[in-house]
């Protein structure tokens, strides 16, 4: 059993937790993930290592509330208990001094690449950070990210504050204008990883991605997490999860994230249905109005699953979530933020 | 043996065959000829006493048997479920030359489920070697003060860490998932082994004094090369050979496609088959097809028809004849309505237009000249293609050993389909550490796994206690 040290709500939808985790915090590299089943009937879900302390035997993960496994993390408090944590899983990447490097991340990406950031920058890059949100509300950890970066960009598509538009608008601009860039780190939604790695393709800068497939085990065992790299199939788990994104077949890694898109909405419903108590309960906490950004939406009034529908479609225009297969989109439309 | 009837037991994940009673299996008992230079014995891998239980049970002393057997055999209701002992010591009973060989599988796990019916043997007001109320079944040796790690709790691991701890170690286990058991918790189906036998016996090893490290990944948490240095003596890796292996053809990446590790793990370790009560889920069409034709095979496509599926095909490239599945699975298979599909092998997958699955093209095969394992070799008969309406698809055609392990492991040496090198005893190439089952051996019995375990165990022993050289 691990506890739960610390919790924040960091944005709408996005969930830090500090978890004491003594052996992991030794083992971890910065590109590992580790996987978690919250209790007996929990499923296993990989989440990114966003951080870790050695010396307090903790690490941090952040997170999007999507699913069933997601919202029960999401309502466990400070003090409780998450069943099984296993890791550091995955190769880690290699942190070198590249030089100029940009990491790119959004959403719950941030999270993760945090602890890229200040391993680049520990090693000795320059490290210009671009961070992306549908609007100011959802970004989090800027003054962490200022305080690790040589430069760091805030770029929203509402254009509301910072630079408009999106990280890869920036890649291209930045290597269009013939900046040297040595490398690039992207961690997102697979369409803002996608739209990044093509935006840097045609300049040939290396652009390695964190790919967040569905995953069983993460040992290698069973091959859920297989995804198509330079025409090859690789397990995530092992042999990733980071890739050269110019080599990523981005359609095959979406259509796999979704295949159980109709099974994971019945059991979303059915939770909800049993537990609405709790979303209730940690909505005050989960919004922390002390945040500021959440002025004039009356959170605590709501119910907990309304006010995400009502983010993501803010977040990412897309219609309610499909109740059953014969509303599944019939070809692939990838959007940002969508998973 | 009486078992569930098929038109029932397509509908529940309980147990198949049900076990004898207490006259039943004396009655059984009763037809051992006690030979004089018994045979049977020598078709067992861990060489347990067989003639002497079967005379315990004959005589109603069954915490006798039940004794008898755990001296050799650590995990009896489990090995008597799922050994092939058809090839192993019922092969040799003299029996079996006119008629039925003696039931000894059967006998074994009657005892095993006699045992825990009583609870641990140590509570059995009957037995009266009984002394104190802690002690376990087997008499454990005092301390010696040496640690061992044992890697894996598979069947190897569990049978090296019992017969460690037996011999007054102290054993930790490192397993990675969240369960300890191996393919007995992950790989086969409940309906075959119910899940609370595997618990009931990994809790045995428990009371032995064995600690386990559940969520431990070596190779990524700690290194083989970090626990030598950190206090640890010997170390034993059981970690099977548990890499799916595809077919490598044209649409294996759809959706609907699985690995019968990823079926079998999501329906038997993560409860799919309980769904939504349990929150993973497993899609699962109307037509499945299982690729291969091993007992994972049968496993696959026996949990396809208990999820409902309304055609089952077994699709495998060989003849009836070279099928590897145990007799009994396949036939407990038919009598469950899978259909084989023999001589056929796939060639590419066809999707539709949500990217899952929709067909499966494949080719007719016919037998050419043995090849290196003996049997024919299947020839594809070039022009009969056809396609195969399904809509899940299974492969089931064996699986490799994991490389993350021995990747991260300076010094171990490995052949060139991945397994560990070893000795008759298990040594490896790097001093201290040991390896048995199937990452030693490619996928192959569960009894095997345990004799692997338990030689090594032995060798285990005798090299911390006399402190000798490793290179013999
Ligand atoms: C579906 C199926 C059905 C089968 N049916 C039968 C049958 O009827 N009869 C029969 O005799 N045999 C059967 N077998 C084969 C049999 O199960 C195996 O031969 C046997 O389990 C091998 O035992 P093992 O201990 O070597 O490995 P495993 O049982 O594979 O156990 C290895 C353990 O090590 C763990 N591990 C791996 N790597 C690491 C690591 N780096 N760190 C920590 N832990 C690690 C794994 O998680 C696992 O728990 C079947 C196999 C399958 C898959
Ligand atoms: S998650 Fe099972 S092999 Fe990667």
């Amino acid at each position: 059993m691990y506890q739960i040290i610390e919790k924040e709500a960091l944005v709408p939808n996005i969930i830090y937790l500090k978890i004491n985790a003594p052996n992991i915090g030794r083992a971890a590299h910065p590109g590992q993930f580790v996987i978690i089943r919250v209790d007996e009937t929990g499923e296993r879900t990989p989440m990114g290592l966003a951080g870790w302390d050695e010396d307090e035997g903790t690490i941090d993960i952040v997170f999007y509330v999507l699913g069933t496994s997601t919202m029960k993390l999401g309502t466990l408090k400070e003090g409780d208990y998450i069943m099984n944590l296993v890791g550091p899983l995955g190769t880690p990447t290699e942190i070198e001094n590249f030089g100029t490097v940009i990491c790119a991340c959004g959403c719950f990406g941030i999270g993760p690449a945090m602890a890229r950031i200040k391993a680049l920058k520990e090693a000795g890059n320059r490290v210009i950070t671009v961070v992306e949100g549908r609007s100011r509300e959802f970004i989090f950890w800027e003054d962490k990210m200022k305080a690790n970066s040589d430069e760091l960009h805030v770029l929203t598509g509402s254009g509301g504050c910072g630079e408009l538009g999106w990280t890869n608008d920036f890649i291209k601009r930045r290597l269009k204008e013939g900046k040297d860039v040595d490398r690039i780190f992207v961690h997102g939604c697979p369409f803002m990883m996608m739209e990044c790695s093509k935006a840097s393709e045609p300049y040939g800068v290396k652009t390695t991605v964190s790919l967040t497939p569905l995953m069983v085990d993460g040992t290698g065992m069973c091959g859920a997490c297989r995804v198509e790299v330079g025409g090859e199939t690789k397990f995530a788990c092992v042999d990733g999860p980071d890739f050269d994104g110019h080599e990523v077949n981005w359609e095959t890694l979406v259509l796999r994230l979704r295949q159980f898109i109709p099974q994971e909405d019945r059991s979303h419903m059915l939770w909800e249905r049993e537990n609405w108590h709790k979303l209730v309960e940690v909505s005050p906490r989960a919004f922390n109005p002390t945040l500021g950004r959440m002025e004039g939406e009356k959170v605590e009034k709501k119910s907990r699953r309304a006010v995400i529908v009502n983010d993501a479609d803010r977040c990412t225009k897309m219609p309610r979530p499909p109740q059953d297969l014969s509303h599944q989109p019939r070809t692939l439309t990838m959007q940002r933020g969508a998973i | 043996m009486p078992k569930q009837s098929p038109e029932e037991r397509r509908r529940n994940f309980l147990e198949v065959a049900l076990g004898y009673s207490e006259e039943q299996a004396i009655e059984e008992a009763n037809r051992c000829l006690e030979c004089k230079k018994p045979r049977c014995m020598e078709g067992c891998p861990v060489g347990v006493d067989i003639p002497h239980f079967i005379k315990a049970i004959r005589e109603g002393e069954m915490w006798n048997a039940v004794r008898t057997i755990k001296s050799k055999n650590s995990l009896p209701g489990i090995c008597g479920r799922v050994c092939p002992q058809e090839v192993q010591c019922e092969s040799r009973c003299v029996l079996g030359k006119k008629g039925a060989p003696l039931a000894i599988g059967r006998l074994e796990r009657f005892a095993a489920d006699w045992e825990a019916r009583c609870g641990l043997l140590k509570k059995c007001a009957s037995d009266p070697d009984a002394e104190n109320e802690d002690a376990p079944s087997a008499k454990v040796q005092p301390p010696t003060g040496k640690k061992v790690a044992v890697v894996g709790a598979g069947p190897a691991g569990l049978t090296c860490a019992a017969d460690l701890a037996l011999r007054g170690h102290k054993v930790t286990i490192f397993e990675a998932l969240h369960d300890a058991g191996g393919v007995l918790i992950y790989g086969i189906p409940e309906f075959r082994l119910p899940k609370k036998i595997v618990r009931s016996e990994v809790d045995y090893v428990k009371t032995l004094g064995v600690n386990f490290e559940l969520d431990a990944v070596v190779g990524r948490l700690v290194q083989v090369d970090e626990l030598l240095k950190t206090g640890f003596d010997a170390v034993f890796l059981g970690i099977g050979a548990g890499a799916p292996r595809f077919l490598n053809i044209p649409g294996e990446n759809l959706n609907g496609v699985y690995s019968a590790n990823e079926y079998l793990t999501r329906v038997n370790l993560m409860k799919a088959y309980k769904f939504p009560k349990y929150d993973t889920p497993i899609r699962q069409g109307r037509k499945v097809a299982v690729v291969g034709g091993g007992n994972v095979a049968m496993d696959a496509a026996r949990c396809a028809v208990r999820l409902g599926a309304d055609e089952v095909h077994v699709v495998y490239r060989r003849s009836e004849a070279e099928m590897p599945a145990r007799l009994e699975e396949i036939e407990n298979a038919k009598e469950e309505g899978v259909i084989f599909d023999f001589l056929t092998n796939p060639t590419r997958f066809v999707a539709d237009d949500r990217g899952r699955v929709a067909g499966m093209e494949v080719v007719n095969m016919v037998l050419g000249e043995p090849d290196d394992s003996g049997r024919r070799r299947p020839v594809a008969d070039l022009g009969s293609e056809h396609v195969m309406d399904v809509d899940t698809v299974i492969i089931a055609v064996g699986t490799t050993p994991n490389p993350l392990l021995p990747a991260n492991t300076p010094g171990l040496e490995t052949t060139r389909w991945g397994t560990l090198v070893v000795d008759d005893d298990g040594r490896t190439t790097r001093e201290g550490v040991w390896a048995g089952g199937d990452i030693t051996t490619g996928g192959a019995t569960v009894i095997s796994a345990m004799g692997a375990g338990k030689k090594a165990a032995e060798d285990i022993d005798r090299w911390l206690r006399e402190d000798g050289s490793w290179n013999r």
